[in-house]
């Protein structure tokens, strides 16, 4: 859905991505993406590798300015905060990065806890741990809580990065490629728990992803991304009944 | 040495990544080894802004702070009092076999505490702690700097100036001049030590007899000017390492630009002090 339809359709967009433009250098990542996500909804963007999903989800949560264009948050452009506006906002949101990127020096239990501790000050640490081991829990990971994240599997640091992400109970959640690199079991292991989580906490989230199968087992909606533009969105069926070459070379090849 | 630059010796580092949007990236417009330079300390003083802010604004990370207090102070206490007593056993050694040579034998204390607590004791113990300190929050931050672990902090909305950089730069500051102590100690005692070997001495009367004469501004300022080298070492190898771009290699040239950077901005800055210290503390 576009912001245009979205604004049409009545409702307030979480995430509304407005002609966003993104270069390095002479290459051009993103050339004018429009894309809106809705409470309860989750969107996919799928695309080949190098074509910029994943600093599309680094724009959103402001790690990276565009070149022109908007991001607003329930409403609200985030082009420009000053960064303790940016956390304000930030505090809506959880990010589940493509490499977990949990904090090595920290426990799972810790890593877990850290946007708690920064931001639930009212909670005393028993209550503080109660809701990590209840977060954990959720991910199927409250037997790890004293494991470093070098002592647990990629599949397992997803889930601690997931259930990070979830920490500060967001409005919206992004994922980035939270199956990548991982077997086939674990891949459908994480994918079941990202529509278990949707479903209890019916966040609005945008998945990266170059994976089909796990973007149309999530996802209500899709997004095609090449050469920086969103070439279809639309159900997984639509997809498969457009008649544009890339998208028919893109499914052919998944 | 920078694959980006043959021409700059010290690697600089490249220009902060996503720490977001906050700082500038100047790449594109890299023109030769001035405009790096020039370039380098644009960006510097736009991150020193902004850990200023953070240093001032609540909340205060005070438990990340204690531990860095731990280990940039305690950890490097052994290595600090072991340089400093070496210098103390050397200068000892160096000083008697001057001072003989001229008559002033009587000299010898006053000249091993003059050295050790002016210059030796401060700009040793800066060196150290450029090597040891710098080196490792270079690393670490750049690590956790390529491994995306800080926009793991921003996008849990806390602010990585005021975790990683503020409660790091304060350390050093406030450890600098303690460590200074230590070595000044050591190196006093290693001093006594040598020569009551060469030539016996009560402690008390070789105290006596080097601190004839002194107030506490012969030794106050040199010591405290330290937290000058503190300031520089934290800024620098925070700096470095929060700005590293590309893996394993990114975080080897942090590691090694932090440590040259600062050592050399901190032989630069005592200069200046010793000439500051001249003037307002005669």
């Amino acid at each position: 859905m576009t912001p245009k339809e979205a604004e049409k359709d009545g409702r307030a967009a979480a995430i509304s991505v407005i002609d966003l433009h993104k270069s390095f250098g002479v290459q051009k990542v993103l050339n004018g993406i429009n894309l809106s996500v809705h409470r309860g909804e989750t969107l996919a963007v799928l695309g080949r590798s190098g074509t910029g999903k994943s600093v599309l989800l680094r724009i959103i949560i402001g790690l990276q300015t565009p070149d022109s264009g908007a991001v607003r948050i329930h409403g609200e452009d985030i082009e420009g905060l000053d960064l303790d506006r940016l956390s304000t906002v930030r505090l809506k949101m959880g990010f589940s990065f493509q490499h977990s990127a949990l904090y090595d020096s920290l426990t799972v239990e810790e890593n877990v806890m850290f946007p708690l501790q920064h931001h639930c000050k009212e909670m005393t640490k028993s209550m503080q741990r109660d809701r990590v081991r209840q977060l954990l829990a959720e991910v199927g990971m409250e037997g790890h809580l004293d494991k470093m994240p070098s002592d647990i599997s990629g599949g397992m640091q997803k889930r601690v990065g997931l259930a990070r992400a979830l920490a500060l109970n967001p409005d919206i959640l992004l994922l980035d490629e939270p199956t990548a690199g991982l077997d086939p079991i674990s891949s459908s292991e994480i994918d079941d728990l990202i529509l278990k989580l949707q479903t209890e906490h019916q966040m609005a989230s945008i998945v990266v992803t170059h994976d089909l199968y796990s973007a149309k087992t999530i996802a209500g909606r899709l997004a095609l991304i090449d050469q920086g533009n969103v070439v279809i969105e639309g159900s997984f069926a639509e997809l498969q009944a457009s008649d544009i070459e890339f998208v028919r070379q893109f499914l052919k090849h998944s | 040495m920078s694959a980006r630059d043959p021409n700059v010796a010290v690697d600089l580092g490249a220009p902060p990544g996503p720490l977001a949007q906050s700082m500038p990236s100047t790449q594109s417009f890299s023109l030769g080894p001035i405009t790096t330079f020039l370039e380098w300390f644009g960006d510097l003083g736009v991150f020193s802004w902004r850990v200023a802010r953070a240093a001032v604004t609540p909340p205060f990370e005070f438990r990340e702070l204690f531990r860095q207090l731990d280990e940039i102070g305690s950890m490097s206490l052994p290595l600090v009092a072991a340089a400093g007593a070496a210098i103390g056993a050397v200068l000892s050694l160096e000083a008697r076999y001057s001072l003989t040579r001229f008559g002033a034998k009587s000299m010898l204390p006053a000249a091993i505490v003059y050295s050790v607590i002016h210059e030796t004791g401060p700009i040793i113990t800066g060196l150290i702690v450029s090597g040891r300190v710098g080196a490792g929050i270079g690393a670490e931050l750049a690590s956790m700097k390529v491994t995306e672990q800080i926009d793991a902090i921003e996008a849990s909305a806390v602010n990585p100036y005021k975790l990683l950089a503020v409660t790091r730069i304060l350390a050093c500051i406030l450890m600098l001049p303690l460590l200074t102590l230590a070595a000044d100690f050591s190196g006093v005692l290693v001093g006594w030590i040598t020569q009551v070997i060469a030539e016996p001495i009560s402690l008390q009367q070789f105290i006596h007899s080097a601190f004839k004469g002194d107030t506490l501004n012969d030794f106050l300022p040199p010591t405290f000017k330290t937290a000058v080298f503190g300031l520089i070492i934290g800024l620098i190898s925070c700096f470095q390492g929060m700005r590293t771009q590309g893996g394993a290699a990114g975080v080897g040239r942090a590691a090694t630009s932090s440590v040259v950077l600062s050592s050399l901005f901190v032989i630069l800055a005592d200069v200046v002090l010793v000439k500051f210290i001249i003037i307002f503390f005669p």
